[in-house]
């Protein structure tokens, strides 16, 4: 533990090489991350059509099935929307949004929440009363009202033409903060228990100021579980923005996200439109499943007890 | 997936355990469901669809109307214009459901009753100044003035029990203001086809046929029994029908359909509805709040309010957005109203290129930017209507931002005219060009967000109130909605249409005023 | 523990005040109640007059200061909706809600602690890479989805389950429960899978993550060593040290649960407070979602600190408010 620290760096690169390079199913999911994340911010390249510009779409296109199917046309592979927008560009620029969102909110709620839950266990006391009592209150509100009322703000606060372009801001923030006592409690509980350890008191006893022993000590060993709530956290995130969709708060349908579009595609569940929320579902399923594999991998590596 | 499978297994057994086989009754038993459930029971409390349709199966009016909408007696048998009001003729013999009989005043006190501050119910009952006795079946309903139309101002005037409400403490509508629950919100005392047994809200109401009913015998219906299941989501609401728990939707997403056609068993009923809808665009502001035009308002040129007419193409709305259940139109209000002619009706077209034209002769060759206010859960499918508006404007370069919000936020935009550029609906229960003028076209319409306001309109509609002359009423009627057309200050998209989902075994008249009727439902 | 106990009562009264203070001032952007009061031909003087009999155009300071004033004497006002008591309605839906909760807590807890203590042992299994493998599904899919998928299958498709409501339920006093009959546990299946596989996803690769780590320790390797059977070991020994965070987290979510429910509620038509509250919001029936905001707090404030209290007994290290 008391190695100079770019050593120990070095030996640990070294070793998640190793284990990366030995694990093939972490492979896989690295490799569909960044492919995901790839054709998500290279839509604009690779899509067909650009169906955030509405003076591409053609309402007579609508409904379209996929390429192979009855009726469709080649030009829409998989198919248009309810709009008559391509559904594979739909997508790729929908991931891309919902990516976006999906990370921005939980590196959000992440790093507040476990500053602060840190902190909170580490000094304890009166900071740890408040602070704990501020995500009480957080979590008292649930995360739907909250949204409104963060929306809400933004469209009282924004000037009328500017709403449209800040909703995807709102929406993270409004997950972002619903997110953070989540991550703030695990990482006090996390660490209430190291804080006890006898390296950490004696740590303590040596005179090593308490930001170095957080930072040092106590923070790697929070992020076992941090790490387990980020990743499916990631996939919670753009869960959300689906839900705020479904209730008629969030992203607008002009420039649909994943979650939008799969919201979108329920309404047509029923009437035989399937290519409307299946595409756009298993697009979120890989993503959300590639994540939290790579997730699942990340947490093994980063713990040395656990080779 | 595994959870399916878990519940699956988990769902066998119990079934194969415990499957009853639902015991056959003689009895006739109406199943139904909608969003939404009626609010209170008492019949003045709220003017709202859900609580009218629940109510009106338990109270009564005077004056009713049947599926096509004509007029029929109810609890008056027949009524006479005189110079001072209209004199109704009470039907003889008639009950309330705890056996007081109906009598001229309960029609007084009734009328009284809808016309205290608390009742919802105020605006139609105030044309009815007075309510006079003339004998135990007979009254005479004194207006100021010479009102034609009265009759129709009257179907929704419900007739309560003058007894009941005194010995229950109910004779007046429960207040805002009120700290408790009003007796009649959760009791009935009608003298309708229906009485009601229990009730527990957003959950089941169940209603039993009233032996004792005036009608009993002259009515096809043969209804012994109603429950009501509100069901707040679209798609859960289609898959109690599919699975055979309800026989009948009230409200039906149009996407479904087809789906419900085809199942087996099922099947869908369509009529014109008397609601249109539209886009309004405020002509009345000197600069729009929203736009990047500054120092004047494009809309107040009527250019480009024809240019907005043209380039949105209803066709393809109908075709795709509304799956062909639209009528596109020229008029925001429907056939059916007095006022609507074929020839009004007409659309003004789609034209992109003669759109374009005119906003290059409006002087906005490269268009401008403005905010579409639109609700997202009022109208059939108004999202996706605002959606594809924002994709046809574009092709005239107008760049639309879409706000898509619930209602409770997009109404008051329109009620304290702060919005530029909305969508709207409006329904006429009425039937008359009145309704539509005095709310949406008047230049102090209280709904009339465009800000348009024309002194020869402004005129009709004031003139109209107490013209009798029916010919001449209608055609001052008509030379206002001459005037509207030529001055287009809204963007009329359609008439919307009804659509019910039923099952095979019963025949249900569908209306124009998406009401049901269950003393016409037969139980095949 | 006492004096601990006694202070976090107090923080906790003070949670509630700020909660209902924020609550109160969310209200004015959820929209105009009065809207949705009267019918669309009332005039302009009309809705001023009962915006005024409410009390709508004063200050929220006072409007919220009338609420807390009234709230302490128990009166919660008539719901702008329905026009009926708040708590009387309240209390009329808590034990829908509450049942499904409950359901649902049982059903994440017992399958998602079993698969992953499972998963947790048998790390390298096909079983347990397919168990982790799907139970990502459950995070993946909107709540709402799920629940129109599972009414597909179940309801239409198959026609097992009714596809929503809440039938077969017995009146034991106030409380209206479905676990006495079969048709109510029929009605309760569907919404319930729909609500907690979320929760059991959680739960399920949290007790993993913490049963690999706690495998891999010194004092397991002493008990394997000293001959304790694997059982023992797994159970009594592991299964023990992975629940601090597995606490917080549950804790943390029967709150969730309820927030969640809202939804879960909607899709199924089941008549519990969440049901209740997405139709305030729609109405903006603001009596109705104070009141609410109100109780869902006081429900947190009491999960918060019963775990803080299963913290001193899961792991007696852990010091407590000083």
């Amino acid at each position: 533990m008391n190695e100079a620290p770019t050593r120990w760096q070095r030996i640990r690169e070294s070793d998640i090489t190793h284990s990366f390079l030995s694990s093939p199913g972490a492979m896989i999911a690295a490799a569909i991350t960044v492919a995901c994340i790839l054709t998500a911010f290279l839509a604009p390249l690779i899509a067909p059509f650009d169906p955030f510009d509405p003076a591409q779409i053609s309402l007579w296109d609508g409904k379209l099935p996929p390429a192979w199917a009855e009726g469709g046309q080649p030009q829409y592979l998989l198919g248009t929307d309810n709009q008559g927008r391509d559904m594979l560009s739909t997508i790729l620029y929908g991931g891309r949004l919902s990516i976006i969102v999906g990370l921005a909110a939980v590196a959000l709620g992440m790093v507040l929440g476990v500053m602060l839950g840190v902190i909170s266990g580490y000094v304890g006391g009166t900071t740890d009363a408040v602070i704990m009592r501020i995500a009480d209150v957080q979590l008292t509100i649930p995360g739907i009202l909250l949204a409104i009322l963060i929306n809400g703000i933004g469209r009282a606060a924004l000037p009328l033409d500017m709403r449209e372009e800040f909703a995807i801001y709102v929406v993270i923030i409004a997950i972002g903060l619903t997110d953070w006592p989540q991550f703030a409690r695990v990482a006090r509980g996390a660490t209430l228990v190291e804080a006890n350890k006898e390296y950490v008191q004696a740590a303590r006893v040596i005179g090593l100021p308490g930001w170095l022993i957080m930072v040092r000590h106590i923070l790697p060993n929070t992020l076992r579980p941090v790490l387990v709530i980020a990743t499916i956290g990631l996939a919670l995130s753009i869960i959300s923005e689906a839900t705020l969709s479904f209730l008629g708060q969030g992203i607008p349908p002009t420039t649909p996200s994943l979650g939008t579009l799969i919201r979108v595609g329920n309404e047509y569940l029923f009437s035989g439109l399937w290519w409307i929320t299946f595409f756009p579902a298993i697009a979120l399923v890989v993503l959300v499943f590639a994540v939290n594999l790579l997730g699942d991998w990340m947490r093994d590596a980063l713990n040395p007890k656990l080779r | 997936m595994r959870f399916s499978r878990v519940s699956g297994v988990s769902a066998i057994a119990l079934t194969a355990a415990l499957a009853v086989a639902a015991p056959a009754s003689a009895e006739n038993v109406l199943r139904w469901t909608s969003q939404g459930d009626a609010l209170t029971l008492d019949p003045h409390s709220q003017n709202e669809g859900p609580t009218n349709a629940m109510n009106g199966q338990m109270y009564e009016s005077l004056v009713t109307r049947d599926a096509d909408l004509a007029l029929q007696p109810e609890l008056a048998e027949s009524w006479t214009a005189a110079d001072d009001g209209w004199t109704f003729n009470l039907r003889k013999g008639v009950k309330f459901h705890n056996g007081e009989d109906f009598t001229a005043e309960d029609v007084v006190f009734s009328f009284q009753r809808a016309k205290e501050e608390a009742s919802d119910f105020k605006e139609q009952a105030k044309s009815v100044s007075a309510v006079e006795i003339i004998d135990d079946h007979t009254v005479r309903l004194i207006t100021d003035g010479p009102n034609p139309i009265l009759p129709n101002q009257l179907t929704g005037i419900l007739m309560m029990d003058s007894g009941w409400a005194e010995a229950n403490n109910v004779v007046k509508p429960q207040d805002f203001k009120a700290k408790e629950e009003s007796f009649a919100a959760r009791n009935t005392n009608g003298t309708g086809p229906f009485k009601l047994i229990s009730r527990a809200p957003d959950e089941l109401t169940v209603l039993e046929a009233n032996g004792d009913w005036w009608g009993k015998g002259k009515f096809p219906g043969n209804i012994d029994k109603i429950e009501y299941r509100p069901i707040a989501n679209a798609a859960t609401r289609v898959a109690s029908l599919l699975s055979g728990e309800v026989d009948f939707v009230l409200d039906p997403p149009l996407q479904d359909l087809k789906r419900i056609e085809s199942a087996d068993g099922l099947k869908v009923s369509t009529v014109a509805q008397i609601r249109s809808i539209f886009f309004g665009m405020d002509q009345g502001v000197d600069e729009l709040r929203s736009s990047d035009v500054k120092g004047k308002n494009p809309f107040k040129d009527a250019k480009v309010r024809e240019a907005f007419n043209l380039a949105i193409d209803k066709a393809a709305i109908q075709r795709v957005v509304m799956e062909g259940l639209s009528f596109p139109t020229a008029m925001i209000t429907p056939p059916g109203v007095l006022g609507n002619t074929p020839e009004l009706d007409e659309s003004y077209g789609f034209d992109v290129e003669k759109a374009k034209a005119l906003m290059v002769e409006a002087g906005y060759p490269d268009g401008f930017s403005i905010q579409l206010d639109c609700p997202n859960n009022r109208y059939n499918n108004d999202e996706k209507i605002c959606q594809a508006a924002v994709a046809m404007l574009a092709k005239i370069g107008v760049k639309v931002k879409l706000d898509a919000i619930p209602k409770a936020q997009h109404f008051p935009k329109i009620q304290n005219r702060t919005s530029d550029f909305y969508m709207l609906g409006w329904g006429v229960p009425t039937l008359d060009s009145h309704y539509v003028f005095s709310y949406l076209l008047e230049g102090e319409g209280s709904w009339n967000a465009t800000g348009y306001n024309n002194a020869k309109v402004n005129e009709i509609t004031k003139a109209i109130t107490t013209q009798t002359d029916i010919p001449k009423r209608t055609a001052m009627i008509d030379e206002a909605w001459q005037i509207i057309k030529a001055d287009m200050p809204y963007v009329p998209i359609h008439h919307q249409v009804i659509a019910w989902g039923m099952a095979d075994g019963f025949d249900i008249p569908i209306a124009s005023d998406d009401s049901l009727r269950p003393r016409f439902a037969v139980k095949k | 523990m006492f004096t601990f106990i006694l202070k976090r009562l107090g923080q906790s009264v003070l949670v509630m005040a700020v909660v209902s203070a924020i609550s109160f001032s969310l209200f004015n952007f959820v929209g105009d109640p009065v809207n949705n009061m009267v019918g669309q031909d009332a005039t302009r003087e009309q809705r001023l007059e009962i915006r005024d009999a409410l009390g709508l155009d004063d200050p929220i300071t006072t409007q919220y200061a009338r609420f807390m004033g009234n709230a302490l004497q128990g009166e919660f006002g008539l719901s702008y909706r329905i026009k009926q008591p708040v708590d009387e309605l309240i209390l009329a839906r808590l034990p829908a809600t509450l049942e499904l909760v409950f359901v649902s807590a049982l059903i994440a807890l017992v399958i998602g602690i079993g698969l992953g203590v499972y998963t947790g042992i048998r790390r390298k299994s096909w079983v347990s890479r397919t168990i982790l493998s799907t139970s990502l599904i459950g995070v993946s899919l909107p709540t709402f989805i799920i629940g129109i998928s599972l009414i597909y299958i179940f309801a239409v498709w198959l026609r097992w389950l009714p596809s929503s409501g809440r039938s077969g339920t017995v009146e034991l006093g106030w409380w209206k429960t479905s676990f006495l009959t079969i048709d109510g546990w029929r009605s309760i299946i569907l919404p319930a899978i729909t609500l907690s596989l979320f929760q059991l996803t959680l739960i399920l690769r949290l007790v993993r993550a913490e049963m690999l780590e706690v495998m891999r320790t010194d004092f397991i390797k002493f008990a394997r060593a000293r001959g304790l059977s694997e059982r023992a070991i797994n159970f009594t020994h592991a299964l023990r040290n992975t629940l601090v965070p597995v606490i917080t987290i549950i804790g943390l979510n029967i709150g969730g649960l309820i927030a969640f429910s809202v939804i879960t509620e909607t899709v199924f038509q089941w008549p519990g407070t969440g049901l209740m509250f997405i139709q305030a919001v729609d109405f903006v029936d603001v009596p109705i979602m104070a009141a609410y905001l109100v109780f869902v707090a006081l429900l947190f404030v009491a999960i918060n600190l019963v775990v803080d209290i299963l913290y001193m007994f899961v792991d007696p290290r852990i010091r407590l408010g000083d």
